[in-house]
């Protein structure tokens, strides 16, 4: 379909959304992501059974996390749709691109350029 | 390459021959090569041209799904190309054939190619050299290639072939008469292939049986006059279209018309150009509508402006799964479609074109139009009619192949079978499933020989990477220019070179083709690499080639990463090419980081029960059963009814005329005689667990339902469909509204009623092609007509009167259509929003409905109406739900690719075929019934399947025990051991991680997407 999205999004596979670990939502946000969303298959169509339900709980808990350390709620979000909604990813992607720019860089991005170079690079 | 060794080089039990040849190597010769070859044949694939891939090699876009022909077709041409028990002959024919089933003898004459294949590293110098351009064929001669050259890029076998007939060699020069002049292409020739000498080969091959897979051709509109085809160069046709559209076509994808280049404002389509048409062709092309309609769409996606495309035609037979759908989604995005008959095209200004058409209301009309597609049907072509004289084979009066219905791939000759375009005009998946059928068919009759004349590959020792470095290597994909127009991918692999751990990196035109992977497999070994990145396409398609290639150097598959530049890039970011490049770069960086963290994993041998279980006891799951107990496999047969027969229990007699009821006796009579096959009647399924090879269902049977467990390898689902139950016109309420199969009942059970009718009205499309069920019902048009014949016959004075929105007799039913017009049969058309109307007066029936040629309503007393109510899925929810299998909207269950893996579920192991995959006549249910079987046969033959590395494990030292994966696990695998920690079983497994990701002592990993492996991503962004 080559439908067009906006370019600074990147895809990080995973078997199935049930993979995607706290640790891994909270580390993409540490190392200064601006937002991020997961996108799962539709409730009760997992190919697992339900692995996008678990995604949706600890997405939640993250954002209760997020919330807590002044990143706010709106930066990550849990979408779903199927393989076979091109046109709903691209939407998707427009929609996240545009509410994050809303949103400005994330706060933790603006602390870290603002470090000494050397330490920046320490922390990776 | 690997060494190879003869397995066996004897033949098998009485003579029987373990090996197929295949003549003609297109989509369906190319399915039922792979089919037979990865079941234990060994295959000899035929092919006239220098190529195989046939025409879906030509194609840019496939309907319905709009996937790129050549991306979905390539890796099969590559596992054929690659194929151990595949031989391919190029540029061969075949000649003669002696012997009988299980032991033919045939002569193929080989031609020569002039290039050694063996040398020839397709550098493509010699086309480059060579100073005669001539018609591209491939591109249908809109532009020019050399008189050396390669079919098209991504051809298998990628070699280059100098053309006999243009080459300067060959023609005798004037003065002396001598040939052997020019010669550039073997003095500039690198590799020293080019070779004059080269003579043709005769090559004596026995075989146990044929698969004819020799395509079509297309109809050549400059046999017609009104088409002004080849004198008006903006009159193209389909297939050049096609091209024109393609990226790798004469215009790299820009919408131009040949004739002056310029951007085509507005494009007209005509249908029915070679097909319908008793002059030409009487039957329908079956393909047409549906290509227009995707052609209009994706020319109107390539198109920066607004285009218009109008499509012009008699009936729009969009009648295949969710092909309406597509219809009315092009209705959605603009296309128009025109009801009409052409009068004429006459050149316009600037070499624009002036059609003239007549609409229903008999008025004459003209448009202008910048360009002109003309929708040719497929024909035989003149070399595949004297291929079946050769091997003695009957053709209809069509010039196909003659095949009987229920019987629908074996030819007239035993051991012979015919699938693809030559048994009739078809599209894509119909092939595919036609193929897989003959190569079920081919597999049945030659089950004991199975294995006997097959290779087998010594893949080398995988070499020890554990105490390596990683030394990583970056490949990096032009796509041709889908990649490259977007992304500059020289910037891409200067930046690869800077990153850690990369030692060696290189650009690729096509990744994918078979000489950069053999080029691939020396880097491999020559630059010590054990990680391999390839930023390309896709890994839904690529991943798998790009792995084999990986383990034939030794290397485990899974230390490979892909980075999607193309389908995430380069496709989706056209007009931003620095930020899709910058993306591309962040891709490769995070492949790389990924890349350096993986670990060869080992893949357990697949133990596979050699036992099938088959869903459902109508013609379809019997069929299936029958093949798959000839293959020799023990098969379960399991219906829910108390009787074997399914729907076609109600159905007399099909429209060719046969008995079904007889056949559905025999049929039944052969499944329980079958000592292969057991039957449970009355038998409801009520638990599906397992996974491929390995599955264990239970069956409530009854009459006492008492459970019976049943352990199998494979699962066919041939469940059906039945037939919708009017709730309109009067249904129920009147006994003269009767629906299709009602009608049969009828005059099978009292034919004196229905002689005694006056006047009867056939109601086309009621429950299909509405809200409800958007999809057209495929069968109910060829059922009216088979009706009507039959009622005709009873009573020639008879008034039958047929009212229906388009008439969707497709293919050779089109002759039925017309033979019921010559007996006086009317057709009627009506549109949808001025719907029949049964009434009910004193006198009895009555309809109305409005004339399409009078535009008046027209009031007539009828004896009978007969509705052609939909055929609508079965109740399947509680089947879906069991055995985790997806369904559409409207319940139909949904195949693994519409295109190229029509009987496959995505859950491996499991296959579908019958109307519970759509409404089907019963010779195309037996036809797919027969590739479920083979599909099915082919996964309990290949015993040498391995289970997925990507597992969980628990690291028992730091397990509490607190059962948390235990319950999370929605399979039920993580189990407490006598140890007292978690223990996952890698077999059962499924490797989706929801247990690693909640363990709270991170104690268990998925591997291949372990923790530090996907945050080494994640940081490698930033």
């Amino acid at each position: 379909m080559r439908l067009q999205y906006p370019t600074d999004i990147r895809i990080i596979q995973v078997p199935c959304t049930g993979k995607v670990d706290i640790i891994h939502l909270l580390t993409a946000f540490e190392e200064g992501a601006d937002g991020v969303f997961v996108a799962g298959c539709l409730e009760g169509d997992c190919h697992f059974l339900e692995g996008n339900l678990h995604a949706k709980k600890r997405v939640q808990r993250v954002k209760e996390i997020l919330d807590k350390v002044g990143l706010g709620v709106g930066r990550l979000e849990m979408y779903n749709l199927s393989a076979g909604m091109g046109p709903r990813f691209a939407e998707i992607a427009r929609e996240m691109d545009q509410r994050i720019r809303e949103l400005g860089p994330s706060p933790i991005r603006k602390a870290k350029a603002s470090l000494p170079k050397a330490e920046t690079e320490m922390r990776v | 390459m690997a060494p190879t060794k003869d397995r066996q080089t004897i033949g098998g039990g009485n003579g029987t021959v373990g090996a197929v040849m295949v003549v003609g190597a297109g989509i369906a010769g190319v399915q039922a090569a792979l089919d037979l070859a990865n079941s234990g044949f060994f295959v000899y694939l035929v092919e006239r041209s220098p190529a195989i891939g046939g025409v879906m090699a030509q194609l840019d876009k496939t309907f319905p799904t709009n996937d790129c022909s050549m991306c979905i077709l390539s890796p099969k041409l590559v596992e054929c190309g690659r194929h151990l028990n595949i031989q391919l002959l190029t540029l061969a024919e075949v000649q003669e054939i002696h012997g009988e089933v299980g032991d033919f003898t045939i002569t193929v004459q080989e031609y020569p190619r002039y290039i050694d294949m063996e040398k020839c590293i397709a550098c493509g110098l010699c086309a480059e050299k060579c100073p005669r351009s001539v018609n591209d064929e491939f591109n249908q001669a809109l532009n020019k290639r050399k008189a050396s050259f390669v079919k098209y890029p991504q051809a298998v076998p990628l070699k280059y072939v100098i053309d006999r007939d243009h080459c300067i060699y060959f023609k005798p020069d004037k003065k002396t008469g001598k040939i052997g002049r020019c010669r550039a292409c073997e003095k500039f020739c690198p590799a020293g292939a080019v070779d004059f000498s080269q003579e043709g080969k005769t090559h004596h091959v026995k075989v146990g049986s044929v698969i004819l897979a020799p395509g079509f051709k297309t109809f050549d509109p400059s046999r017609a006059a009104t088409y002004h085809y080849r004198q008006l160069p903006n009159v193209v046709t389909s297939l050049e279209f096609e091209r024109i559209l393609s990226a790798s076509g004469p215009f790299e994808g820009h919408l131009v018309r040949p004739g002056d280049r310029a951007e085509p404002k507005k494009i007209a389509w005509l249908q029915c150009v070679g097909s319908r048409d008793v002059k030409y062709h009487s039957y329908c092309s079956s393909v047409c509508c549906m290509y227009a309609i995707k052609e209009a769409v994706i020319a109107k996606e390539h198109a920066p402006y607004d285009l218009d495309c109008a499509i012009f035609y008699m009936d729009m037979r969009t009648y295949g799964k969710d092909f309406e759908r597509y219809y009315l989604r092009a209705q959605e995005q603009g296309v128009r479609f025109v009801r009409s008959r052409i009068h004429s095209i006459d050149l316009g200004q600037d070499g624009d074109l002036l059609l003239r058409y007549m609409d229903e209301d008999a008025g004459l009309h003209q448009e202008t139009f910048n360009m002109v597609v003309l929708s040719v049907g497929m024909e035989v072509p003149g070399d595949v009619k004297s291929m079946a004289a050769t091997l003695g084979l009957e053709l209809n009066p069509h010039d196909f192949a003659a095949t009987h219905p229920l019987t629908p791939v074996a030819t007239s000759r035993p051991g012979i079978f015919v699938c693809g375009a030559m048994a009739g005009p078809k599209d894509i998946p119909e092939s595919v499933m036609q193929a897989s059928a003959a190569a079920a068919g081919s597999g049945s009759l030659l089950s004991e020989a199975r294995w006997t004349r097959t290779r087998t590959k010594e893949v080398p020792e995988p070499r020890d990477v554990s105490g390596e470095p990683p030394r990583v290597g970056v490949f990096v994909c032009d796509c041709g220019i889908n990649i490259a127009s977007v992304v500059s991918v020289p910037e891409v692999v200067e930046y690869a070179k800077t990153l850690p751990h990369v030692v060696y990196v290189q650009e690729n035109l096509f990744s994918c083709s078979q000489d950069t992977q053999v080029q691939m497999l020396k880097v491999f070994e020559e630059h010590q690499i054990n990680r391999v990145v390839v930023a390309a396409c896709t890994p839904l398609t690529h991943e798998a080639l790009f792995q084999e290639t990986m383990r034939d150097s030794g290397l485990n598959k899974y230390l490979f990463e892909m980075a999607n530049i193309r389908n995430q890039d380069s496709w989706v970011h056209t007009q931003e090419k620095e930020e899709a490049t910058d993306k591309a770069k962040d891709l490769v960086r995070m492949a790389v980081a990924r890349a350096t963290l993986l670990k060869p994993l080992v893949e357990v041998p697949l133990t596979i029960n050699q036992r099938a279980l088959v869903l459902g006891g109508g013609v379809a799951g019997m069929n299936a059963a029958l093949n798959l107990a000839d293959q020799g496999f023990e098969t379960i047969l399991v219906e829910k009814e108390k009787e074997l027969g399914g729907l076609a229990r109600r159905v007399h007699h099909t429209i060719e005329g046969l008995d079904v009821q007889a056949y559905l006796d025999d049929l039944i009579a052969r499944v329980r005689a079958h000592h292969n096959i057991q039957i449970l009647t009355q038998a409801l399924l009520v638990s599906f667990i397992g996974y491929k090879g390995n599955f264990v269902t239970e069956v409530l049977v009854g009459p006492g339902m008492y459970e019976r467990k049943i352990e199998h390898g494979v699962t066919v689902v041939a469940t059906g469909a039945q037939e919708y139950r009017p709730t309109e016109f009067l249904y129920g309420q009147h006994p003269g509204v009767l629906t299709q199969l009602d009608l049969g009942r009828v005059m099978h059970e009292s034919p004196e009623k229905a002689a005694a009718w006056q006047r009867v009205f056939f109601v086309q499309c009621v429950g299909s092609r509405n809200a409800e069920n958007p999809n057209c019902s495929r069968i109910c048009c060829q059922g009216a007509v088979k009706h009507a014949l039959e009622l005709k016959m009873l009573n020639p004075e008879m008034e039958v009167v047929i009212l229906y929105r388009d008439m969707r007799t497709y293919g050779f039913l089109e002759d039925y259509y017309l033979e019921a017009r010559n007996q006086g049969v009317l057709f009627s058309r009506f549109d949808p929003e001025q719907s029949p109307r049964v009434m009910q007066d004193k006198e009895g029936l009555v309809l109305e409905f409005q004339d399409h040629v009078l535009q008046l309503p027209v009031r007539l007393p009828a004896d009978a109406v007969v509705l052609s109510a939909a055929t609508v899925a079965g109740e399947h929810e509680e089947l879906a739900s069991l055995m985790k299998i997806p369904r559409t909207s409207e319940g139909f269950f949904i195949e693994a690719h519409a295109k190229l893996r029509p009987v496959d579920f995505s859950s491996e192991g499991i296959f579908l075929c019958g109307s519970a995959h759509s409404p089907k006549l019963i010779s195309e249910s037996i036809s797919q019934a027969l590739a479920a079987a083979g599909r099915a046969g082919a996964f309990l033959a290949d015993t040498t399947q391995t289970i997925s590395g990507i597992t969980a494990c628990v690291e028992p030292e730091r397990c509490a025990a607190c059962l948390i994966c235990v319950r999370v696990c929605p399979f039920k695998v993580p189990q407490i051991n006598q140890e007292n920690v978690s223990e996952i079983n890698r077999a059962l497994c499924q490797g989706c991680g929801i247990c690693a990701s909640e363990c709270p002592a991170k104690t268990i990993q998925v591997s291949h997407y372990e923790d530090d492996q996907l945050t080494a991503k994640i940081k490698a962004l930033f």
